[in-house]
């Protein structure tokens, strides 16, 4: 049976239950004294419940270890000839081989041991696919069975499927959470082997990066620099470029739609500005190539200004415009937050729209805008796409936006692109990276979480 | 001129003297868009006295008062026709500029609404816009003195610069009220300014506005009766977009002309 069908027959056996429990809940208020202690969907809630939410767990239990459990089966039903005195690699062979003459790939002639083995294993999959479903319908039918013999007018279906209902949202928040902790988890393991080959003073402190190792001794080649302030200067190049333009015209555009935009206008403009924020980025990096780079080469080389061709100009400016949305909607709404009455209270003094705006709006959207332009900082230092494309690959100890840099992200795509061993400190310093990244940005969203929340509380 | 009509006190209840009109509306209609709040108001404010509108809730009391000051142009739909003047002035006039007009018909509100600044910024607010202060020890004297009218300055004179929004209910509304004054207006206008504040804050509060009316001309929009019979002179009765009755406070809670008055200052509607 295919298992899209398996996953199909939960939510049948759920609907079934929901059906019978809520019927037999509804005999049962009908007849006799006494208020039911829940309402007959509860009773049908938690019957559904019960039997979707273990079917699931067993499937996707039963998908994880079956893998695991052919291995065994195959290495089981290899003959001892073939598997004594094997290294694992050698095995892991025949199980493919096996793997592939089951699915009916062979090529010249198998050894008929790997061919009766593939037999096996044929039946073994069969096997599987069909004990599934069974095994589910079975303990959906017994679990069925055990909770609409419960039902009675005290039962207190609601409070447990209530509870069910809640382990299942606990659960999935904490997925999100595990995620969080996975990923950090494992770039600090990378970027620890990473630290324990170069000293963490030379990372943080040094001035020359150039991670290039010779491979062969016979090659020319340094024997690799990691010093990260020249590549963190270059993000932070670009980012303050970035924000220099994506900061005034991100607040003005909010100011403008929040105050002084007509409904109409606002309709329309509102939604065209949010429209940059979906722009796939990589698309930025066309327009930055393309577009932005020569221009702006041009125009400052006519008036005399060498533009480097990766200069940190090109794709600050662009993803400039990329963040304004983040600010401007963010601003928008801490501006539309403050009470009609602190307006009131400020034009009933005879303050202009403009004066209202500086003194009142503005101040009591602060919070509100600065987390809005943190949020657009942590997009800033982890933008890929549009520096890979407009940004260099050398590092330069520069804080001038005319001049080539590169940045944290363009060196970890650079340092993990093509043939990479994962025992070099070429490769791990890709890790070093990522995780000093991982935690500014870390940091700066939790502050920019704490001030948007502190905003959020002013009014209440 | 306006300023020589002088305002009638009709009957032997009232005991104000008589006061020059200071405002006045005629024929004032408001609509917002198709609906229409207000038909034909008039209504005469006398000079450094306390007027109460009173009326059940969506007669048009709010509406009228934000009127005197233009608030009404903050609204988009809102349009306002007919005759409003201060001191025989038309303040619906192009040549009027809103800004100077709300400097000197100031408002508060029902809910305070003090800035998230400072309590002394909040004072030195309007005075800051206006640019009423010589150098910045005339502020400082500018803020306390409306700090003091307000009756507010004892209270806070050691946390002039601990934010406004941490005062109590109370407080926030004086420092509001303290806020109006510092702008030195003509007329304050006030809608239902203790209708979020505690018996004790409203006589507070009360007692403020009896003190305020020897400087100043004083609107209030009031839902208690025994408020408007405390702390008004004048009380004018909304009723449906429409003025039923008008006239010296006393004689409007002990002898009301209008049957609609009588009922609703005896609570039988409204
Ligand atoms: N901004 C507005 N837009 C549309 N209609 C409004 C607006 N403000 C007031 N109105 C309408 O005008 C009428 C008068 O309203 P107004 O606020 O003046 O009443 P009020 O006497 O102050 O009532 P309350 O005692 O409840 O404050 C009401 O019918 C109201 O629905
Ligand atoms: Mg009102």
């Amino acid at each position: 049976m295919s298992t899209s069908i398996t996953l199909l027959i939960p939510l049948l056996l759920g609907i079934g239950g929901f059906i019978v429990a809520t019927s037999r809940a509804r005999r049962f208020s009908d007849v006799g004294s006494g208020k039911m202690h829940s309402l007959p969907k509860y009773h049908g809630y938690l019957v559904a419940l019960s039997i979707i939410v273990p079917a699931y767990l067993i499937i996707f239990l039963w998908l994880f270890f079956e893998q695991s459990v052919l291995r065994g089966v195959i290495v089981n039903a290899l003959p001892d000839a073939l598997t004594n005195g094997a290294t694992p690699a050698q095995v892991s062979l025949l199980i493919s081989q096996v793997q592939q003459a089951a699915s009916g790939a062979t090529f010249g002639n198998p050894d008929p041991a790997i061919v009766e083995v593939a037999g096996r294993l044929r039946e073994a999959v069969v096997f599987s696919r069909w004990a599934l479903p069974l095994v589910i319908v079975l303990v959906g039918l017994a679990t069925a069975a055990v909770l609409v013999s419960r039902i009675a007018k005290r039962f207190r279906a609601r409070n447990y499927s209530e509870a069910i209902m809640r382990g299942l949202l606990i659960f999935c928040a904490t997925l999100s959470i595990l995620a969080t902790l996975g990923i950090l988890l494992s770039l600090l393991f990378e970027g620890l082997q990473f630290f324990s080959r170069v000293s963490p003073i030379e990372f943080f402190f040094g001035t020359r990066w150039d991670p290039q190792i010779a491979i062969r001794p016979d090659q020319i080649g340094s024997s690799g620099a990691f010093g990260a302030i020249p590549v963190f200067m270059g993000t932070l190049t670009i980012a303050f470029t970035a924000l220099f333009v994506a900061i005034p015209v991100g607040i003005f555009a909010a100011i403008y739609m929040a105050e002084f935009a007509s409904p109409h206008v606002r309709g329309v403009v509102k939604p065209l500005i949010e429209l940059l924020a979906g722009i796939p980025t990589i698309v930025y990096g066309f327009f930055a190539v393309l577009v932005i780079s020569p221009f702006i080469r041009e125009w400052l080389g006519s008036i005399g200004i060498a533009v480097s061709p990766t200069a940190a100009i090109v794709p600050g400016l662009v993803m400039g415009v990329m963040l304004i949305p983040f600010i401007s909607s963010l601003s928008d709404d801490a501006i539309t937050a403050v009470p009609q009455s602190l307006k009131d209270g400020s034009l009933g003094l005879g303050a202009n729209r403009a004066e209202t705006v500086t003194k009142v709006l503005l101040p009591a959207a602060l919070p509100g805008i600065v987390g809005g332009v943190l949020l657009a900082t942590t997009r800033a230092i982890g933008e890929t796409m549009i520096v890979v494309m407009a940004a260099g690959l050398t590092a330069n100890m520069t804080v001038n936006p005319l001049q080539g840099v590169t940045t944290v992200t363009v060196q970890i795509v650079a340092l993990l692109t093509g043939d990479t061993e994962f025992d070099n400190p070429k490769t791990l310093a890709a890790f070093g990276l990522g995780l000093t990244l991982f935690l500014a940005t870390l940091l700066l969203n939790l502050v920019a979480i704490q001030i948007v929340k502190r905003f959020r509380e002013q009014y209440d | 001129m306006m300023e020589n009509v002088s305002f009638a006190t009709a009957g032997a209840h009232a005991r104000a003297p008589e006061m020059p009109v200071k405002m006045f509306g005629r024929k004032v209609e408001v609509f917002y868009g198709q609906k229409q709040a207000l038909h034909g108001v008039d209504l005469e404010i006398p000079e450094r006295q306390v007027t109460a509108l009173i009326g059940p809730s969506g007669c048009g009391k709010s509406t009228f008062l934000r009127c005197l000051n233009r608030m009404n142009d903050t609204v988009a739909i809102a349009r306002v026709v007919g005759d409003i003047r201060l001191d025989g002035e038309d303040i619906y006039d192009k040549s009027i500029d809103v800004v100077e007009l709300r400097a000197r018909v100031g408002m508060v509100f029902q809910k305070p609404n003090p800035f998230p600044k400072s309590i002394f910024e909040n004072v030195a607010y309007g005075p800051r816009i206006h640019g009423l202060f010589k150098n910045k020890a005339h502020l400082q004297e500018i803020v306390e003195t409306s700090l003091k009218r307000a009756g507010l300055f004892e209270e806070v004179k050691d946390r002039l610069d601990e934010p406004g929004t941490g005062l109590s209910g109370g407080q926030q509304q004086r420092l509001c009220i303290a806020r109006a004054i510092a702008v030195s207006p003509e007329v304050i206008l006030m809608d239902e300014p203790c209708s979020a504040l505690d018996p004790i804050a409203t006589a507070t509060v009360e007692e403020l506005i009896d003190e305020l009316k020897q400087n100043y001309t004083i609107v209030i929009v009031t839902h208690s009766m025994q408020q408007a019979a405390r702390v008004s002179q004048r009380t004018a009765m909304f009723h449906l977009g429409r003025i039923v009755e008008v006239g010296p406070t006393e004689k409007m809670f002990s002898n009301p002309d209008d049957k609609r008055t009588q009922d609703y200052i005896t609570g039988r509607f409204g």
